[in-house]
């Protein structure tokens, strides 16, 4: 300070103060208009970045692109000669299926986008895989079954469903995605896809499929996120 | 023989090493959560993402309570303010020379700490929209989620630019850790704040000095 007292270096501009309310302003807008910003971007870099040969287009953040989650430490790898899903809890038939066994039942597609809670997106998924209710016709749930858990060989996750939305048509257990078998960071060989939820819902790495009396709240709804996992709020109540 | 001068309180040393421990611990906690390969190598999402979560929720506290320092308020009240030599020294080829006198800061730290406060309040903001989803729609996460990328890329950009002009400068990292600078790095490269406290440099030399807190080395 001079003698006057006076700060001469604050008789300037508060140019700090303004970029700071200028890129919450930003970033405020980017909330509401980012999605379309988003999905904008992905129309035109979508096609570019699966012909980019440096894949550097990939490793920036421009959105509609999976995010892969693993709650445990490293995951077991299993393939075609190792791999089981099991069928049972409150049901009259239990079952064991190999991946072959999963492969010759009737298949279905969906093309859907895939919705994290959190709220990455990725759009037009490709999946294709047995319907959930398939599984459960062939086991035949018992009276006193009215929902149904999922179990995955990390060893911890596990998610439910009611058994009416377990019979959804767009629920199924899925052995391909993105055009070709569930690969090992997308969950596979085999994974839940429960197309109307969030992501949370579609357990990665699928074991065991037990046919339960009431729905027992999974890895992530013990950490806060909703038993109910419709993306569409208004399907919640009713189902 | 050069003395040394005051240039950071401990105040504002304790608020820098306190929100650069905690940005460092959300940057190498984003790099996990982000990155699909390491995201699978370490796993243990849950835990990954309560530390990140805590670690950004407490980013702004230390930069908050340090406005109980009058010393730290005179730092961030220089940091806001703008002078025309400021602008000069930032669009001139010759800023590294000392022709231009600037204050406390230059103005690419005026800008750092602007760009670092934004981005913070920006990223805490998103953050609490990603990690609270019951408090948005559907379509404001997903933009949330957008922007805090973006900004989280740009803030690990402005601190490997920030680490990169401190490895540079000892006497500048001696500033955030001592807290005391040389009166000759003071001169050289904030001629006007050397000025302020030493008086005016004589003759060119920047051994001048004169009773303004100035202690032999």
């Amino acid at each position: 300070m001079n003698e006057a007292g006076r700060d001469p270096e604050l008789d300037g501009r508060p140019v700090g103060r303004r970029t700071v309310l200028g890129l919450i302003a930003l970033a405020g807008a980017g909330v509401v208009g980012g999605k379309a910003v988003q999905d904008g971007l992905a129309k035109v870099l979508g096609p570019i970045e699966l012909r980019d040969p440096t894949g550097l287009i990939s490793l920036l953040p421009w959105g509609d692109s999976f995010r892969f989650y693993s709650v445990t430490g490293a995951v077991p790898t299993m393939n075609a000669e190792t791999y089981r899903l099991t069928v049972g809890g409150l049901v009259r038939r239990t079952a064991s299926y190999t991946l072959a066994d999963l492969r010759a039942m009737p298949q279905i597609s969906l093309v859907r986008d895939f919705h994290c809670i959190t709220g990455w997106q990725v759009s037009q998924v490709h999946w294709s895989g047995v319907q959930l209710s398939t599984l459960l016709d062939l086991a035949g749930p018992t009276a006193a079954a009215t929902a149904v858990r999922f179990r995955s060989f990390d060893g911890t996750y596990t998610e439910s469903l009611t058994l009416e939305q377990a019979r959804l048509d767009d629920v199924i257990v899925a052995l391909t995605m993105l055009g070709g078998p569930v690969t090992h960071e997308h969950g596979g060989p085999v994974r839940m896809y429960v197309a109307p939820m969030y992501g949370y819902k579609s357990t990665k790495w699928l074991s065991a499929i037990e046919l339960t009396a009431a729905v027992e709240t999974g890895y992530w709804e013990h950490r806060g996120y909703p038993v109910d996992g419709f993306i569409d709020p208004s399907r919640g109540k009713g189902a | 023989m050069t003395g040394t001068v005051p240039r950071f309180g401990a105040v504002t040393r304790a608020v820098h090493w306190s929100v650069a421990v905690l940005m460092i611990t959300c940057i190498v906690t984003a790099a996990i959560l982000y990155n699909g390969s390491i995201a699978l190598a370490v796993g243990h999402r849950h835990l990954v993402e309560t530390v990140h979560v805590y670690a950004g929720f407490a980013l702004p506290a230390p930069i908050l309570l340090g406005a109980f320092s009058a010393a730290y308020r005179q730092d961030m009240r220089r940091l806001n303010r703008f002078l025309p030599r400021d602008w000069r020294w930032l669009f001139s080829r010759k800023r590294r020379d000392g022709s231009i006198k600037v204050g406390k800061f230059n103005a690419g730290q005026k800008l750092n700490g602007a760009l670092s406060g934004g981005a913070i309040a920006a990223l805490l903001g998103t953050g609490i929209i990603m990690y609270f989803p019951g408090l948005t729609r559907l379509s404001w996460r997903t933009g949330a989620t957008f922007v805090h990328d973006w900004f989280a890329l740009a803030v690990g950009l402005l601190v490997v630019g920030h680490i990169f002009y401190a490895v540079n400068d000892s006497e500048a990292q001696r500033g955030m850790l001592s807290g005391r600078v040389s009166e000759s790095w003071a001169r050289a490269d904030h001629g006007a704040w050397a000025d302020e406290l030493l008086g005016p440099a004589r003759d060119g030399k920047p051994e001048a000095s004169n009773d303004a807190g100035v202690t032999p080395t």
